[in-house]
């Protein structure tokens, strides 16, 4: 017999005080304190993090990635949003 | 560890598939772009990679058995700690292995189940048994060694899943194969016998972890597929030499003779050996190792032992989920 399926966990670990959360991987486990507790031993063996997020991976909405063109071209064609788009006469230094 | 030796490509059905859209992966892969799991990939692609993960995982876990038989009997606590440790991060490997692999499109439980049915493999080397203290300082030298010849390409493998899990094991092999040479120095710096017992471990490991390579490039099928898809960087014979000629300065540092009276360096500096025993390895691999039979039982007890637990887990949580939805409906 097929063992049943465990439910899956994303995995958050904010490193050091002042950085965000970043996603480490994902783990099985069939409820959030065990995702906890399973994040802790799997992706903290060496001081990695100091706070934890464990999200149900069912949880997250992703974009496509056939429509990724479409989704990402507008930043693409707006150089002007870029700091480097403008001219400052040198006399002026750094800005 | 790792699996290089089972690392075959499925025959490419291109023709079957939108030559398009195949077209346009074998241009990201060329450009050095990593495919994500959403992204269209070939079926081949796919297999290759399920198959290639999932037995790079099955090895992680089953590789927590010859040195998980020398964590009650270390010599000292230091090293008791430190293989407790190293034997956790194996577990970890196989977890990170087991979700990249996941991605693609397989659960874990199928993967688990293909490999305690006997249909999926792991690496040969974890057939071989661990008689002596020495044998868990030649693990963390050579076996964790070769591990790291072959995964460090890895991290640049084209699935990103697999390439960012290669990443995180990478760093902590480290530990692992310096662990194991300290191991040997403090053996072959002791009395007669346990250099004799170092030495005697050399000599059993030393053929099968050049094995752990895979076969040699004249006789390995499909590898040009897993190297058009940027799978696979560097040929079996490639990395094997590579190890050849970081190791022997290690054994001679450690006083150790190599078990091949026939290796030379040539003028190039590079040390050659001498002709690999195939039909041991074609034997390992059919299952008539020395400890097939024992790996195996023993994952299946462990699996079938923990069945309760799994069962309890999802018994509660069912549980609580359950309360959950009547309390939000009162």
């Amino acid at each position: 017999m097929a063992t049943p399926n465990t439910p899956l966990w994303e995995v958050f670990i904010r490193s050091r005080n002042g950085l965000a959360h970043k996603h480490v991987g994902s783990l099985h486990a069939n409820d959030a304190t065990m995702a906890l507790q399973a994040a802790r031993d799997i992706y903290t063996r060496r001081g990695e993090g100091l706070s934890i997020w464990v999200v149900p991976s069912t949880a997250i909405t992703a974009s496509d990635p056939a429509e990724k063109g479409m989704m990402f071209e507008p930043a693409e064609s707006k150089i002007y949003r870029h700091p480097t788009f403008y001219e400052v006469p040198e006399e002026v230094g750094h800005m | 560890m790792y699996t290089q030796a089972l690392n075959t490509a499925e025959t490419d059905d291109r023709g079957l598939e939108d030559a398009g859209k195949a077209a346009q992966f074998q241009a990201r892969i060329d450009a050095e772009e990593r495919i994500e799991p959403n992204d269209w990939m070939p079926a081949a692609y796919r297999k290759t990679l399920t198959r290639q993960i999932s037995q790079h995982a099955h090895s992680e876990i089953v590789g927590m058995l010859p040195e998980g038989n020398w964590i009650t009997r270390a010599p000292t606590l230091r090293r008791k700690a430190a293989l407790l440790a190293k034997v956790q991060d194996e577990c970890g490997h196989g977890l990170y292995l087991y979700a990249a692999a996941e991605t693609l499109g397989s659960s874990r439980e199928e993967l688990v189940d293909a490999m305690l049915a006997g249909k999926a493999k792991y690496s040969s080397i974890f057939n071989y048994p661990t008689l002596t203290w020495a044998d868990i300082g030649t693990i963390g030298w050579l076996v964790d060694g070769a591990a790291i010849m072959n995964q460090i390409p890895l991290c640049r493998c084209s699935y990103g899943p697999y390439a960012r899990a290669m990443i995180r094991v990478c760093k902590e092999e480290s530990f692992h194969q310096r662990q194991g040479y300290e191991i040997m120095v403090t053996l072959c710096r002791g009395s007669d016998e346990q250099k004799a017992m170092a030495q005697d471990a050399l000599n059993r490991w030393w053929w099968p972890v050049l094995m752990m390579f895979g076969p040699p490039d004249s006789t390995s099928q499909h590898s040009d597929t897993s190297t058009k898809w940027k799978i696979k960087r560097f040929s079996n014979d490639e990395l094997r030499q590579k190890f050849v000629d970081a190791t022997v300065p290690q054994a001679q540092y450690l006083g150790l003779s190599i078990p091949d009276p026939g290796m030379i360096q040539d003028a190039d500096g590079h040390w050659r050996y001498s002709e690999i025993d195939w039909t041991e390895f074609k034997q390992v691999l059919a299952g008539n190792g020395p400890c097939n039979r024992d790996r195996m039982a023993a994952r299946r007890k462990a699996h079938e032992e923990g069945a309760w637990v799994r069962e309890a887990a999802a018994a509660y949580a069912a549980k609580r989920a359950q309360r959950q939805t009547a309390q939000a409906a009162e």
